[in-house]
């Protein structure tokens, strides 16, 4: 048993879920109770997807329990079969449905449908979300690829790749796509399927078509890539193409696959980063100490980054993806420091502090961690939220991808660096808060309300600022502290709108009763 | 326009002994697309300021929460998940001893921690971990500095708000008694914002109504007694269990409506003020003022909503009394008002104040519901997170009903805030040229 107050991956069906919200034409029909639906608002809410996921739910209730759960799963299947016309399906339990033993393999099979459905067995109380990204990917390709027609080619034909890994509600996977479609089509190698991101089913039959496979998420793509390399004897990428230095081993490990001429290959590269990294401006950049924690595979690529692009110095990293430990472990040793495996984040917050880096490159977790503590930081990786899904275009692999992230990585630091002008200034009358506003007579700092003190005309010092005309209105102990039950977003308008309505009416005194008068004349 | 609301406007029902009100239900069985009861930790855990809910489940329990909170704003939130993991699974023993364990490092690390709820999710409940008896058994080590009570808010049991009151309901053994000699007391149930409380407290006392206590308190000390001569007023519609427990210990529940919008604040008061005797002079002259505040402010939104169609996917409960709201205050019609669950005799009023041609349906085939939803094409449509945006793409604006449980909507000073919500999102519509 362990104790979680955040988590940084969900349970192994949810990454079942990218996979199938990720296809255009698979369905997936999940045993669990009603609350798992939470669930769609990761794709509908976060990601912004117009669809609602492909996931039919089979919400068995404790009443169903020990008579009618297995028959409430066939008629969930066979409902989803004919309401969706899927051309192929999943099925599988979550935690709890795991724990009913219902077999909705075995309970599938028996429905006959016309459709090819792939039983998954994800262990909720082991594994985690990639884990069952990854293993529902696999499942699809090793089920569907080997009935696709074999690979022909004319001897003059192109050299093609597939590219496998990107899924629903990946960190930026929809940008990278177009971005390395471009970067190999511009090298002259043709793209043959895209999976699971944006595939149908049938392309999956397709898969073995290619000559090789580019991995983009190795968390994701790589049990399915080595099946394909036993089985097809397609090779695949090693190299995940973040970073201008990784993009341009990338072209080169490509390039060798596919029979091209490197130098060729590599005269495409293109990337604002080198100089803007190299004009003077760069120069506060130096030696910045960054933390990074996340994914093992933007981890390691953007430590790369940080450390051989912009200058900094990797003082720490780590990752969730204990799958991946060996790997981050190794780049931890070019960096000379210590890799943290972990998925307790309170384990990361302690390193944080421990280390004091300058900036911290991390998931929506360190996000978090970073802002209590005043650190710069930028999102580097799932977990991930709705403003890692910016409108424009913005990889963070190739070289597009370059530099994006010398804006993402440098941004934050802009950030610090005003904050620290403002801590520089902070003994200055003027921005020093304790000090009172300018409008109130220096030395007379109001005290705050007490509890026995109910009447007593109080000035909150933190937001009255607009001084002049309202210097006259008071506020009155009791709706003081009425306002200070406002949430604090909105306190601020209340406060401003409460004052401008007393003054237009020549009150001096706020009172209770003037506070929700105001509120319901500005209430529109 | 004010005269032509005068007439649209249906009478409320005041508190009458007329106990369910028949009419049809549409009842439903298929996907049910609500959270669980393990949500009602993402208020509960405000509220009571001294308390910790330890979710006793699994990755799923645990990546709900956090999906649901949106934002994890709170450095140590205080709740968390003792996730049961594979070896936890083989022998039912090694579990209680791996609980107690959670529940010591916990404590120790909380000093501050005066009240922690054990809740139970499905997988505890299909592998059936008693985590009653573990409730006993580590408030026996750990009384009297931390009381250790356990609810169930699984999804095979529970639906979004029923969490709630599973929670209340495990509260009231532990409520104070109060002898049959005491006079007679208010016990408003249901939790509400800190600032709607106190504006109901401020009423009730000058009404003269009074001792007025709340449940739940903001600390655990704190948490009212109760008595054969507790009358209760519910502030929330989904505390069927509560009320039963706090029946069983000889309380009196006061019928009402729910306190939501001018009308509906002006019922839930009157059914108290009855109770206890105020008479009308008092009553009016307590009420006049804020209720014509709350007139006016929900009156700004009438003419953006009258005659728009709303309709109810079944969330939070508060469908029902919402749906009585948007009719009789601000002219709306509703098509279809949703609903988890229904309890006749918790809903009575407000439901007899819904139009005999309201379809009301209990349960949910979501699929079918959509099918509903897109016939009807409503001007607006309540829903879960989960299906907003696809229907914002198919033309249809919503409404998430989440946000009408975690914004303070009860009570007169809120009303203007409660239109304002459903008038919002119809006012973009208009604003986008996009
Ligand atoms: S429905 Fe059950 S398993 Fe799912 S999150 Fe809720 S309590 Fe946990």
């Amino acid at each position: 048993m362990q104790l979680t107050l955040w988590t940084y991956e969900g349970p192994p069906h949810v990454g079942a879920m990218r996979i199938a919200t990720a296809m255009q034409d698979l369905h997936y029909v999940l045993h669990a109770p009603q609350g798992d639906t939470y669930a769609d608002l990761l794709f509908t809410m976060i990601e912004r997807r117009q669809k609602r996921p492909p996931v039919t739910y089979t919400t068995f209730q404790a009443r169903d329990l020990g008579s009618d759960t297995s028959e409430l799963f066939m008629d969930a299947a066979r409902d989803a079969e004919a309401r969706f016309k899927p051309s192929a399906m999943i099925v599988g339990a979550s935690c709890t449905g795991e724990l009913i033993q219902d077999d909705p393999g075995g309970l599938s099979k028996t429905l006959g449908l016309p459709i090819p459905v792939v039983p998954l067995e994800l262990p909720s109380y082991s594994k985690k979300e990639n884990w069952g990204a990854a293993e529902t990917f696999y499942q699809l390709v090793r089920t569907l690829a080997p009935h696709g027609p074999e690979a022909e080619k004319a001897a003059d034909a192109a050299p093609s790749c597939n590219i496998l890994g990107p899924t629903a509600l990946g960190f930026r996977h929809r940008d990278d796509v177009t971005e390395i479609v471009g970067l190999l089509e511009a090298m002259g190698i043709h793209v043959n399927v895209v999976a699971p991101l944006d595939a149908e089913v049938r392309d999956l039959l397709a898969l073995r078509q290619a000559d090789f496979n580019v991995v983009l998420y190795p968390e994701i793509a790589n049990p399915a890539a080595q099946w394909l390399k036993r089985s097809f004897r397609q090779p695949f990428t090693k190299t995940v193409p973040i970073g201008v230095n990784a993009t341009k081993d990338f072209i080169r490990e490509v390039a060798d696959l596919a029979g091209l001429d490197e130098d060729s290959a590599l005269a495409l590269a293109q990337s604002r980063l080198p100089w803007y990294s190299r004009s003077i401006d760069s120069t506060y950049l130096t030696g910045k100490r960054v933390f990074l924690f996340g994914d093992a595979t933007h981890v390691i690529a953007m430590a790369r980054v940080a450390e051989t692009e912009m200058g900094f110095k990797v003082v720490g990293l780590g990752t969730y993806s204990r799958e991946f430990a060996r790997d981050v472990r190794d780049a931890a040793k070019l960096y000379d420091c210590d890799a943290l495996i972990t998925d307790d984040y309170l384990e990361v917050e302690a390193q944080i502090q421990a280390l004091q880096p300058e900036m911290v490159l991390g998931t929506q977790m360190e996000r978090h961690i970073a802002k209590r503590l005043g650190i710069p930081c930028a999102v580097i990786s799932a977990p991930v939220h709705v403003q890692d899904y910016p409108a424009r275009y913005s990889p963070v692999m190739g070289f597009e991808g370059a530099n994006v992230l010398f804006d993402t990585l440098v941004h934050p630091l802009t950030m610090g660096l005003e904050e620290h002008l403002l801590h520089m200034f902070r003994d200055d009358f003027e921005f020093n808060d304790a000090a009172g506003p300018s409008h109130l007579a220096h030395g007379t700092v109001p005290s705050p309300v007490s509890e026995q003190d109910n009447a007593a005309p109080v000035h909150d010092q933190a937001t009255a600022v607009t001084p002049e005309d309202q210097d006259e209105i008071i506020w009155l102990g009791d709706a003081e502290k009425e306002l200070k039950k406002i949430p604090f977003f909105v306190r601020g308008k209340a406060r401003r709108n409460t004052e401008k309505y007393a003054a237009e009416r020549g009150l001096a005194e706020i009172s209770m009763e003037t506070l929700y008068e105001a509120k319901s004349h500005f209430s529109r | 326009m004010t005269l032509l609301h005068e007439k649209t406007r249906r009478a409320l029902p005041l508190p009458a002994s007329s106990g369910c009100v028949d009419r049809p239900v549409l009842k439903e069985r298929g996907q049910q697309e609500v959270f669980c009861g393990l949500t009602g930790i993402m208020w509960l855990h405000r509220k009571i300021q001294d308390a910790f809910f330890l979710i006793v489940g699994s990755r799923t329990c645990a990546h709900l929460m956090q999906s649901a909170a949106g934002v994890m704003i709170f450095a140590e939130p205080r709740f968390g998940t003792a996730i049961m993991e594979e070896r936890d699974l083989a022998g039912l023993a090694d579990m209680n001893d791996e609980l107690d364990s959670v529940v010591e490092k916990l404590l120790a690390r909380r000093p501050d921690i005066r009240l922690l709820f054990l809740v139970g999710s499905c997988p505890s409940e299909v592998i059936k971990l008693d985590l009653d008896r573990a409730a006993q058994r580590l408030s026996q080590i750990h009384s009297p500095q931390v009381r250790i009570l356990n609810y169930s808010g699984s999804g095979i049991e529970t639906t979004f708000t029923q969490g709630e009151d599973a929670c209340l309901a495990a509260l009231v053994p532990l409520l104070p008694p109060e002898p049959d000699s005491a006079p007679a007391a208010l016990m408003v149930v249901g939790a509400l914002a800190d600032v709607v409380e106190d504006q109901f407290g401020r009423l009730f006392d000058q009404l003269g109504i009074g001792p007025v206590r709340f449940l739940p308190a903001r600390l655990a000390d704190d948490m009212p007694p109760v008595g054969p001569n507790t009358l209760i007023l519910l502030a929330q519609p989904f505390l069927t269990d509560t009320v039963r427990a706090l029946e069983e210990r000889g309380a009196t529940l006061i019928q009402a409506p729910y306190p939501l919008g001018a009308d509906g604040t002006t019922a839930w008061l009157k059914a108290a003020a009855d109770a206890f005797n105020v008479d009308a002079e008092t009553f009016e002259t307590v009420t006049q003022a804020p209720r014509k505040r709350a007139e006016r402010a929900v009156g700004l939104h009438r003419e953006n909503l009258q005659g728009k169609r709303v309709f109810f996917f079944p969330d939070s409960q508060l469908e029902i009394p919402l749906a009585r709201f948007l009719g009789n205050e601000l002219g709306m019609s509703a098509l279809e008002v949703g609903t988890p669950y229904l309890d006749k005799r918790l809903m009575a009023h407000d439901i007899a104040a819904l139009p005999e041609e309201v379809t009301i349906s209990e349960g949910q085939h979501v699929d079918k519901q959509m099918d509903r939803c897109r016939a009807a094409r409503p001007d607006i449509a309540v829903c879960g997170l989960g299906l907003a945006n696809p229907l914002e793409v198919e033309g249809i604006t919503t409404k998430w009903s989440i946000e009408l449980v975690f914004t303070p909507i009860q009570g007169y000073e809120q009303a203007g805030d409660l239109a304002e919500l459903f008038a919002r999102p119809l006012n973009r519509r208009t604003r986008l040229e996009v």
